[in-house]
């Protein structure tokens, strides 16, 4: 959690000037399933990247390489998406 | 314009993880997907609605495009006030000649069907270069479900519960991405969320023309609709394969259905796996059911007719 300011160093309209900052924020908590990559099974389709909500499915080169797990909330759209012939990610329990 | 997925994911993240929306919503990544067409030269206004509040508690934000929170009512003339002073500005020579920036607004049903109705129809009518994106998951998600005029008829809401005398919400829906058309606009479309190549193509497709465009996009909220978190796509799909959500776009006057089902979802199948439905499913005392398949069949031949005669 960032040092809330103070109502005197508080920018007027609450503006944000860093961008993107929620990335400090940490959602990988809620999770109870993890998404785990098979990279054997994987064609590399990106269907499961263009659909996390949490821009949490890490591409390099066009090619899946594993999960953000501080900011995967494991709902499990990539495993659900994931084309019928590979099933390449698959939830297991995070303990 | 093709979309290429591998083009694309080597290009930043514009909505970066760590907002806190509900987990398997999928909201956020239809706002993934317009802004990995739009780029980053983008200003981005948004109504009141689940995706304004979980991306920007502050002091965080998960925007890395200039973004205006706006209320329910008046995003749509914040984002036509930009795009006028973005005109000025460049008539001025404080912006390049040739420096192009996107406008777009997003709202939630409620900010869209309902509250901010008014502010919509008129940035529609002034004619701004703007792309107002509505994504419809069929009541007030953000407040606990209450029902708005885009759910439909007979889903429980927390308004419109099932009970011994009424059965979920009485009337029937509106349809916006209609009510937009008759602005007579030079681009409206309809998408969904499963078929994110399809909604990508037509943002690109809204923000290349220089005039307003609007895309009304089906966003399952399983809160809401009663599913598993996993299921949002999937409902999204059989939205689409039922006929109840066709994916069609209005360019310049031309009609295009998107997607044509090669066989025919009966409605029931996709209210089954909806728990908002289910008083419906278990026994349909006002005949809704029946209702709703005579409607999806009257519209859908109702589209494939204009589709043929505006070729």
């Amino acid at each position: 959690m960032s040092e809330l300011l103070g109502w005197k160093d508080m920018p007027i309209g609450g503006i944000i000037f860093e961008s993107g900052s929620s990335q400090r924020y940490v959602t990988g908590g809620w999770r109870t399933y993890k998404p785990v990559h098979a990279q054997d099974r994987c064609v590399h389709c990106l269907r499961c990247w263009i659909l996390c909500p949490d821009s949490a499915v890490l591409v390099e080169n066009g090619r899946l390489v594993g999960f953000d797990y501080d900011h995967c909330k494991g709902c499990g759209i990539c495993a659900r998406e994931c084309p019928a012939k590979c099933r390449a990610i698959e939830m297991e329990l995070d303990r | 314009m093709a979309i290429n997925l591998k083009e694309m994911s080597a290009r930043p993240e514009l909505l970066v993880g760590g907002h806190r929306s509900c987990a398997g919503c999928a909201a956020p990544a239809i706002l993934r997907q317009a802004l990995h067409v739009a780029g980053p030269d983008t200003v981005v206004g948004f109504a009141t609605g689940c995706m304004e509040v979980s991306t920007t508690i502050y002091p965080y934000t998960a925007w890395r495009v200039p973004y205006i929170h706006c209320a329910f009512e008046n995003c749509a003339a914040t984002v036509s006030g930009v795009e006028a002073a973005y005109r000025v500005l460049q008539r001025k020579g404080r912006i390049p000649a040739d420096k192009k920036i996107n406008f777009i607004a997003f709202g939630g049903d409620g900010a869209s069907y309902d509250i901010g109705f008014q502010s919509l129809s008129g940035a529609m009518e002034r004619g701004h270069r703007m792309l107002y994106v509505c994504y419809d998951n069929n009541a007030y998600m953000n407040t606990g479900t209450q029902r708005s005029s885009a759910t439909p008829r007979g889903a429980m809401t927390n308004t419109s519960p099932n009970g011994s005398i009424i059965s979920g919400k009485q009337q029937s829906r509106k349809d916006l991405t209609a009510c937009v058309l008759a602005h007579n606009i030079p681009y409206v479309a309809q998408a969904s969320v499963s078929n994110p190549i399809d909604f990508m193509r037509k943002v690109a497709r809204a923000l290349e023309i220089d005039g307003p465009s609007f895309i009304n996009i089906l966003q399952p909220c399983h809160r809401g609709w009663g599913c598993k978190p996993e299921d949002s796509i999937e409902l999204a799909r059989l939205a689409v394969e039922t006929r109840w959500w066709p994916l069609y776009e209005v360019d310049h006057g031309r009609w295009k259905v998107n997607n044509k089902p090669k066989t025919v979802v009966p409605v029931v199948d996709w209210f089954r796996i909806q728990a908002r439905f289910k008083h419906m499913v278990a026994g349909d005392r006002d005949g809704i059911l029946a209702w709703h398949q005579e409607q999806v069949d009257k519209a859908w031949t109702e589209l494939l007719e204009k589709e043929e005669k505006s070729q």
